[in-house]
């Protein structure tokens, strides 16, 4: 019995224990296997259009509303303390500093994350990867190399444009629609934001956010059981872990950065 | 086979190989001869695609070694085995294209990975393998809108793209009319004599592959069970490659995947 229990928990272990290995070869692989920069180059670019252009709708409107909402309820507060000027700061530290690269970690991982593990565990069912090595291609390098770098590149983009954009939001309720000072909003905002602590760091969160998701959507993809129930729960796998993960790194980040 | 050393192409030797807990090779040991065709034959779910992809470095042998020109593919590293998988081709079963890319761009993807040639001349090669096939007209259709004998040409057009020394053809002829089936046939027979390339075919259709093979195995409970020139197969004693030849259900291979008896399973449901 208790030996028994042992040995599945032995099992497991080395179970989990392999998959993060072939997780961490796949890794490398995609980030030592350089392409040729000229045959990388196209393949780089295409990716960026598919991961990181046809990720920008959602990241707008997204950032839009979430601006709204944050100016919405911090301008209910702020106003009971008559402290309604520091509008501004309070939508730009939140967005720069948390909900822009978290918000958009995660709104990624829904829409490219998923998209992608799908793509790679439908390639894997139809034996195109298996096919590309016997061509002597690797796919690591073919396939899932691009698609790591244009998500790492297009991400902290991403998480800009939509802190950006929330801003804008915040002004377009706080400003003109409750009636904050419109001045009065942008220069609170330049005092009270500083370039490294709240800028940086906020991209350095996004960077880090980047290389989670793509990694664990292009591992859950690649490592797939090939069949339709395979690739379904890998893509399930993907925004569920990758959208944890994101979490869990932000506490740590956040204590790193902000808590000392 | 009475041959040198240096006429093998490839060399199976004691190979043992299994999935889990499920055996599939089991002390096999095959040679396959430079500038011949042969070809594997043997019934379905045997392993015969397994045995592919263990040449091909794909999957790694649980015992006994797979020689190609001589030296061993298991014991290669990552960078070898690459490099040698450059002379060697693939036709898979599901065909296999990128589903991403028009039938032109999948023809075209091994010369553009491998060689630095312009564009023009890639063009001129891709159109030359397309007209083999028969499918020069379908070079702009992508690989979903080709009917499953079309899609198998298109990556037989793509397996001889860069002419390698060794093909695999894996169920070259399934799904196949009887026109595109002489074609495939010919084309696979022209290669190998004009090129002097080495080809492995993997069949069932034992007409097919009795006219265009110089060397047939047939392949059946782990190992080799009978081989031959097609004439010597044909005079073959063995009761099995026999059965497999004239393709009769009943006989000493059973054609059910292994089971309780029928009678009785159905009269426990009753
Ligand atoms: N990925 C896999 N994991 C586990 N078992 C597998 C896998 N692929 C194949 N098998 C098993 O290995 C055996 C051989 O499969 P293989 O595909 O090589 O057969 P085959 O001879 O090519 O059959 P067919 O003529 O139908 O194509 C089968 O019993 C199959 O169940
Ligand atoms: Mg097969």
């Amino acid at each position: 019995m208790v030996l028994d229990q042992l040995q599945r928990m032995g099992a497991a272990t080395i179970h989990s224990v392999m998959g993060l290995g072939r997780a961490a070869l796949m890794l490398l692989g995609a980030i030592f296997g350089k392409p040729s920069i000229r045959k990388g180059t196209p393949l780089l670019i295409k990716q960026l259009y598919v991961v990181g252009v046809l990720s920008l709708l959602i990241i707008l409107v997204s950032g839009l509303f979430i601006g709204m909402v944050l100016a919405l309820q911090g301008y209910t507060v702020l106003v009971k303390f008559g402290a309604e000027q520091m509008l501004g700061p309070l939508v730009a530290l939140s967005l720069l500093r948390e909900l822009g690269p978290v918000v958009t970690a995660l709104l990624f991982a829904g829409r490219a994350g998923s998209a992608l593990t799908a793509e790679i565990g439908l390639m894997k069912a139809t034996e195109q990867l298996s096919s590309m090595e016997m061509m002597a291609v690797d796919p690591l390098r073919r396939i899932i190399s691009p698609r790591f770098w244009a998500g790492v590149i297009s991400m902290p983009l991403l998480a800009i444009i939509f802190t950006a954009v929330g801003i804008l939001g915040g002004h377009l309720v706080g400003v003109d629609w409750l009636g904050v000072d419109g001045g009065g909003y942008w220069s609170a905002m330049q005092a009270n934001v500083d370039l490294y602590q709240d800028v940086f760091n906020g991209i350095i969160k996004s960077i880090v956010f980047a290389f989670i998701v793509m990694w664990i959507a292009l591992h859950k993809g690649f490592d797939a059981v090939p069949t339709s129930e395979g690739i379904s729960r890998a893509t399930t796998e993907t925004v569920v872990t990758a959208s944890l993960a994101v979490l869990a790194f932000d506490f740590i980040l956040t204590a790193l950065m902000f808590g000392g | 086979m009475e041959s040198t050393l240096s006429d093998i192409m490839v060399d199976i030797q004691n190979l043992s190989f299994s999935r889990g807990d499920n055996l599939i090779y089991d002390g096999m040991n095959m040679t396959v001869e430079k500038g011949k065709v042969t070809a594997i034959m043997g019934p379905s779910g045997i392993g015969k695609t397994t045995l592919l992809k263990l040449i091909g470095g794909q999957l790694r042998p649980d015992s006994g070694d797979i020689l190609f020109r001589g030296r061993s593919i298991p014991k290669m590293n990552r960078s070898e085995l690459y490099q040698t998988r450059k002379d060697m081709s693939m036709l898979f079963q599901s065909g296999a294209l990128f589903s991403e890319m028009s039938v032109f761009d999948n023809v075209a993807f091994p010369i553009r990975e491998h060689t630095k040639l312009p564009e023009s001349l890639i063009k001129i090669m891709v159109l030359m393998k397309l007209e083999a096939v028969g499918l020069r007209g379908a070079r702009d259709l992508m690989p979903a809108e080709l009917s499953g004998g079309m899609a198998r040409r298109a990556a037989l057009a793509r397996a001889i793209a860069l002419d390698p020394q060794l093909i695999m053809y894996d169920e070259p002829f399934a799904g196949q009319d009887p026109i595109s089936m002489g074609i495939v046939v010919k084309l696979i027979r022209a290669l190998n004599n004009a090129l002097g390339l080495t080809s492995i075919v993997v069949s069932h259709d034992v007409t097919e592959v009795m006219s265009i093979a110089d060397y047939v195995y047939v392949v059946a409970e782990k190992h080799v069970i009978g081989e031959g020139t097609p004439e010597q197969l044909r005079q073959h004693e063995s009761p099995l490659v026999q059965q497999f030849l004239k393709g009769e259900a009943d006989g000493a291979v059973p054609f059910h995947y292994k089971a309780a008896p029928y009678a009785d399973e159905l009269m426990e449901l009753l």
